[in-house]
């Protein structure tokens, strides 16, 4: 059984179709990327797998379970118990620590447990940074952060918009490795990216277009890591 | 960690990682309850303060006699009867005929002490009568007969001077009764007053030979018309031979200025509520509208609308009770510097009035935050995610 399964999912506002009976699976343990130009419906598309939005029409069953009929408060919940989410901007509480920022994702799940964050900044790099507010972290360490917090529930599937839109090389780099970490672990990535270095250590490309699939690519040379292309 | 230690931290960062924001809502909260505490206090100390103003007005209680006169014996049992917080001052007078220059004029006998508690409104020219010796004329008497402060007069007590001399007899007027006095001051009141001398106690028991028993005695009570009728009823009841009768002109004027004042100062004091609460809103709604990407991202990771309820209104009871708190100690030097520059006289702390004020702080911060707090539960997560 796939771990996600959009089946004819459609998300219309007015006239205009983001996405247009769009069928996708996603096994566990994968690492899909998604691209596609602006405009395409990945952050549609994502947006709806991670239960912040809801269809128009179509299913889409999470570890079987169809969510796309869920109200809010059943959306929260599986935000809270299933998904991972890492965003682009980062997004992290500027008052709070970076372990704070971790616990908070604890709190909302489950009971904080400071060690615990402390061992999910150590996997990310950041032990030594983990009493710091966002303010003094880089981008990357933000985005380390992120992942952190990403994974401290140990979610069904960690869903990644654009998460290096907003990083050098290195940290790029930094990032891409601690994704290949975790799917070596088994974890399930979705990542939406429009950087095609990113999207080709994935094991599966989905590229989007006009609100539908256009094409799909496995990855046949599938390392995890990332190749950068020096432009003459 | 528990849940509810996270909590705390997570409020208590956001409360001091967000000073500049937190402390326009604290000053808003806590001015409003300085406002508040201090209102109240003076709601409820105006009637002690007005008291006190409105006893510069003269006696508010006369004890008259049910005979001939009052005795030292019942006036001090009717002082017993009043709270010495209560009594401003007690005034016996003794009125007697004496003659000044051949001529009958009224003379007050009494402890002039007190009658410059019962009577502070009286304005002397020189001084009162401290010693045995010395008078104080009536400015028409003084007028009449020409006396001024420091000169010396005699007095006469000739109670023959009552009745006309029938003719061919003569009027006998016996050594040991006159007296010479130093008229310490003159006094002027615009009133009958003027038209009296007065003089100690024992002067007149000198002058007359006779033991001192009173005519009447002014009491100065600082209490409103329902106290003093209740002290009236305890005084006839428990007194013998005397009446006790309430001064309406006084004690009815301060009774409808104490009503009015009192309505002024409560509806002050909702005003005040109203605009705090107003306040204190705004404010929370400016803190909700800079933090909709954080209560986005809280939703985002599966933060429950209960959550979020729970997080602003642990923000907002915090701040109410700290504002509150401040409140409380800033309204009660407010009440202070008005008590002293309106009525001139200090105000009395009310310790009951702190947790009231704290209370009734973060109750008015937890309603002025329901709006705010409503609209951010309904943060739509993927739109602020997305920066719209």
């Amino acid at each position: 059984m796939s771990l996600l399964e959009l089946k004819n999912v459609s998300k219309i506002y007015g006239s205009l179709h983001a996405l247009d009976h769009v069928n996708l699976t996603v096994e566990k343990g994968e690492w899909l990327a998604i691209m596609g130009p602006s405009g395409s419906g990945k952050s549609t598309m994502m947006n709806i797998i991670g239960a912040l939005d809801k269809a128009t029409e179509g299913e889409i069953l999470l570890d079987g379970e169809d969510i796309s009929k869920k109200n809010a408060r059943a959306l929260t919940d599986i935000r809270r118990d299933k998904i991972g989410l890492i965003f682009q901007q980062f997004h992290l509480v500027s008052y709070l620590t970076a372990v704070e920022n971790v616990m908070l994702a604890q709190y909302y799940h489950s009971v904080p447990d400071e060690k615990e964050a402390l061992e999910a900044l150590e996997r990310v790099g950041l032990s030594d940074r983990a009493h710091h507010y966002p303010s003094q972290l880089s981008g990357g360490e933000q985005q380390r952060v992120c992942v952190a917090r990403a994974l401290i529930n140990y979610p069904e599937i960690i869903l990644a918009d654009e998460p290096t839109g907003n990083l050098d090389e290195a940290n790029e780099e930094i990032v891409v490795e601690l994704f290949r970490k975790l799917h070596l672990e088994g974890t399930t990535l979705v990542v939406v990216t429009h950087n095609p270095e990113v999207a080709e250590v994935a094991q599966r490309t989905v590229v989007l277009r006009n609100g539908r699939v256009d094409r799909e690519m496995i990855n046949e040379n599938f390392t995890g890591k990332i190749k950068h292309i020096t432009l003459q | 960690m528990k849940k509810r230690k996270m909590y705390i931290r997570m409020i208590m960062a956001s409360l001091l990682r967000r000073r500049s924001r937190m402390i326009i809502a604290l000053l808003a909260i806590s001015i409003g309850a300085m406002i508040l505490s201090g209102l109240v206090t003076i709601y409820y100390d105006v009637p002690r303060q007005m008291g006190q103003q409105f006893r510069s007005y003269g006696a508010n209680m006369i004890l008259t006699s049910e005979g001939d006169s009052i005795t030292q014996e019942q006036v001090e049992a009717t002082k017993k009867l009043i709270p010495d917080d209560k009594l401003v001052g007690v005034a016996a007078y003794r009125y007697q005929t004496v003659r000044i220059n051949d001529r009958p004029v009224m003379a007050a006998a009494a402890d002039l002490e007190q009658v410059r508690k019962t009577s502070p409104f009286w304005l002397v020219e020189g001084e009162w009568p401290s010693k045995e010796g010395e008078l104080m004329a009536g400015k028409n008497i003084a007028r009449t007969y020409n006396l001024k402060a420091g000169k010396r007069t005699t007095c006469t007590f000739a109670p023959e001077a009552e009745t006309e001399a029938q003719p061919g007899e003569t009027e006998e007027i016996l050594p040991d009764n006159w007296a010479d006095f130093t008229v310490s001051g003159i006094l002027d009141t615009g009133g009958k007053e003027e038209d009296y001398v007065y003089m100690l106690i024992p002067d007149m028991e000198k002058l007359t030979g006779m033991p001192t028993e009173y005519d009447v005695c002014e009491l100065s009570v600082s209490a409103n018309s329902a106290e003093l009728s209740q002290i009236a009823e305890q005084i006839d009841q428990q007194v013998e031979g005397v009446t006790a009768r309430l001064v309406k002109r006084v004690t009815e004027s301060e009774d409808t200025v104490l009503t009015k004042l009192q309505s002024l100062v409560l509806l002050v004091t909702i005003v005040v509520l109203a605009l705090t609460m107003i306040c204190v809103a705004t404010t929370m709604t400016a803190v909700v509208a800079e933090r909709r990407r954080e209560i986005g991202l809280r939703k985002a990771l599966g933060a429950s609308n209960g959550s979020i309820i729970a997080e602003f209104m642990g923000e907002g009871v915090v701040l109410g009770a700290f504002g509150g708190l401040l409140g409380a100690i800033l309204g009660f030097a407010f009440a202070q510097v008005v008590s002293r520059n309106v009525f001139n006289s200090s105000i009395r702390l009310m310790p009951w009035l702190i947790p009231v004020t704290i209370l009734a702080s973060v109750v008015v911060t937890g309603i002025a935050c329901l709006i705010p707090i409503r609209s951010a539960t309904q943060v739509d997560p993927a739109l602020v995610l997305k920066g719209e």
